[in-house]
């Protein structure tokens, strides 16, 4: 293998720490005025990519390209990723619609065709967005590409010059180790690493790196949609419970309710 | 949504702060994700992107620095040096030096919000006191030091293996800097200080200082701004000629405050910066910057004192309800929040007139600008502050709320860097044209 040419895809979302408000007319969530960030997944991925680099393993890295598809603040969570190590950048550039956006088989198609145009050899992604959850863009990137895949992964470790790579995954009760050989795409999970601060110094580098603009319609894919909205509420409130006086009115409700 | 059992895995496997210290964990503590938030209660809407990258990644930083670490670090008048490395090693120190030293070519604008973004971390003037100095004193020398004196000094104060402090203040000449009576001798191979220097921030740990000294007596000088001269000196505390002693203060007992003696302290010929007496006109320059800085420290320690007071506002119930549901609790925080949103805008205006710097603002424009930002956000600080030790009641008082610590140290932007007094008479005298008092 000549050298690691790594994809990035990262998602521009509303931020962790808030909490979110479903929109008047129910149709989503509000974005509006509200802080946004890198998902954190993703963020897992940028720096996954930028440690495989500096361990300076079997196989170099040759470019991380990092990519985000969305409207014009997208740019933001690029610059991002370029601070913490990403080469460059693309920003596929979907105007909002005040939808949850493209669906997850336009991004993994989409990302198929950067994959192709961009001789990519390993795709780091986020195992999910924590907007919309839907935790499908890997798999199906893998299944398109015809790739093989490893899920959730805690540890990535590339063991030789032929590309033969060990992921683990935590699973029920334990950790299961899978071999695969490049090129392949790998969705990350929280033990991964500890992702970095930006330093001032990358911070003003990134300025410089290369951040290019492209859209759905120059990587040849449309964005078709399957699945409508019909509508969106907040989880019902939480009813407050009853207090019995001691355990035996404990165990009569209990018996009241047929639970015993 | 994955969001909130996302923020449950975080607290358990990212924080290593231990739970039972803090009585409340902090959004702050919370942020483990450099991209991460918290509800702020500052607008952000004017601010450039550089401001807010800025505002940001200190944040992330000052995170790991928990108001627990800092209530310590006062009561044990330990040097919160992890802090110092914390942001020498990110490369913070360099924000406002020019990019062809390894700094990041960035403004007193970007520097003052770090510097607030720092205090309004919890870290107070202790956090902001501790690296002051490195981003400011080295000012002059960027601009006017030998192609020497930048290479071998610079990058080691901006990668934290230096330390700098700044040596002007002396005990007779106050705000009288033109008076300032420091010697340093002229001798075949350098020069020889004599004299004493007080209020020096960090000399304990430092291991450079920025010296104003005079070179020409009072005496013999054609102009009174004539005859300082500005040096960058080696502070080793180990030269019988160098007596540091530490200054016992009523906030930031963090950071050392010292008198610093100097008693035939030979410095080599090279430690001079630009030409020998024209050091007040390069002291003069770094001025205005140094009360845009102390500005936003001040603004950073008014926030952090609100967002306390409201919350515990919010929190503490009397009478079934709570205490900030009555006016006269709330009242005075949001007008302590309007007083520091107004000295907000004063203080940036003065930073991006200070940057600007293209000659199109008369100077003595800038200097008003900033002297009024300096005052106006110390006095909002100061509003902040009290109000909030207030709407604690009791709690206020003790050293856990945080409160009173704030309230201790928001006495040092209304005196420092030049008292309030002298503000008022230099508007009166340059923009009102009232006649000189003193």
């Amino acid at each position: 293998m000549s050298g690691l040419r790594i994809l990035v895809p990262v998602k521009r979302v509303i931020d962790y720490a808030i909490k979110p408000r479903i929109n008047k007319a129910q149709t989503g969530v509000e974005t509006a005025g509200v802080k946004h960030s890198l998902n954190p997944f993703d963020e897992l991925s940028i720096e996954e990519a930028v440690r495989l680099r500096e361990r300076k393993g079997p196989i170099k890295v040759e470019d991380i390209l990092a990519l985000s598809a969305g409207g014009p603040k997208c740019p933001d969570v690029l610059r991002t990723a370029m601070a913490m190590g990403a080469d460059r950048a693309f920003h596929i550039d979907i105007p909002e619609k005040g939808d949850s956006g493209p669906e997850p088989l336009t991004i993994a198609k989409m990302l198929q065709a950067v994959v192709k145009e961009q001789n990519v050899n390993l795709v780091l992604l986020g195992k999910q967005a924590i907007d919309g959850d839907q935790g499908q863009t890997g798999q199906m990137l893998a299944g398109l590409l015809g790739w093989p895949q490893t899920t959730q992964a805690s540890k990535v470790e590339i063991k030789d010059e032929a590309g033969t790579v060990e992921v683990t995954h935590e699973v029920d009760g334990g950790v299961e180790t899978l071999r695969a050989k490049l090129p392949m795409v790998i969705t990350t999970d929280l033990r991964l690493n500890e992702p970095r601060y930006a330093s001032l110094p990358n911070i003003m580098k990134a300025k410089k790196k290369p951040l290019e603009k492209k859209t759905l319609a120059d990587l040849g894919v449309e964005d078709t949609r399957r699945l409508k909205t019909l509508k969106v509420t907040e989880p019902p409130p939480r009813k407050g419970g009853g207090k019995v006086e001691d355990v035996d009115g404990l165990v009569g409700k209990l018996k009241e309710l047929g639970a015993l | 949504m994955y969001r909130t059992q996302f923020h449950k895995a975080l607290r358990s496997s990212r924080l290593t702060q231990p739970h039972h210290v803090c009585r409340k964990v902090s959004p702050l503590a919370r942020a483990a994700f450099s991209t991460s938030g918290r509800r702020d209660i500052m607008g952000l809407t004017g601010f450039t992107e550089e401001q807010l990258t800025v505002r940001d990644a200190i944040s992330h930083i000052c995170s790991k620095f928990p108001n627990t670490y800092w209530q310590e670090r006062d009561q044990e008048e330990k040097d919160p040096k992890e802090f110092h490395a914390a942001l020498a090693k990110d490369g913070w120190l360099g924000i406002a030096l020019p990019e062809s030293l390894g700094g990041a070519g960035l403004g007193i604008s970007e520097a003052t919000m770090m510097m607030q973004t720092i205090t309004q971390s919890g870290a107070g003037m202790a956090g902001a006191q501790s690296i002051h100095a490195n981003v400011y004193a080295t000012q002059p020398l960027a601009r006017f030091g030998s192609k020497e004196q930048l290479e071998t000094t610079i990058p080691n104060i901006i990668n934290g293996t230096w330390r700098t402090c700044f040596g002007v203040t002396e005990p007779n000449t106050g705000l009288e800097t033109l008076k300032l009576s420091t010697l340093a001798r002229k001798t075949d191979d350098g020069y020889s200080v004599t004299g004493q220097k007080i209020w020096i921030t960090c000399a304990q740990v430092a291991s450079k200082m920025i010296l104003l000294a005079r070179t020409t007596p009072l005496e013999e000088v054609k102009k009174t701004s004539e005859g300082l001269s500005i040096f960058c000196i080696d502070v080793d505390r180990e030269n019988p000629g160098l007596d540091l002693r530490k200054i016992k203060k009523m906030g930031g007992r963090a950071v050392d405050a010292n008198e610093v003696f100097f008693d035939n302290y030979k410095i080599p010929a090279n430690t001079l910066i630009g030409k020998e007496n024209e050091g007040f006109k390069i002291i003069l320059h770094g001025m205005n910057a140094e009360r845009c800085l102390l500005a936003g420290e001040a603004l950073g320690l008014g926030y952090a004192a609100l967002e306390k007071a409201s919350q515990y506002a919010k929190d503490r119930v009397v009478f079934g309800r709570p205490i900030g549901q009555n006016q006269g609790v709330a009242h005075p925080l949001a007008d302590a929040f309007m007083k520091l949103e107004a000295a907000k805008l004063a203080t940036y205006h003065a930073a991006r007139l200070y940057d600007s710097n293209d000659g199109s603002v008369p100077f003595h424009e800038i200097g008003v600008a900033c002297n009024s930002a300096k005052y106006l956000a110390a006095e909002a600080a100061f509003t902040a502050c009290e109000r909030a030790v207030l709407a604690h009641g009791g709690m206020g008082y003790a050293m856990e709320y945080d409160v009173e610590r704030y309230m201790r140290e928001c006495f040092v932007p209304r005196i420092a860097p030049v008292s309030r007094e002298m503000i008022l008479n230099y508007v009166s005298e340059k923009v009102l044209e009232l006649p000189r008092s003193y």
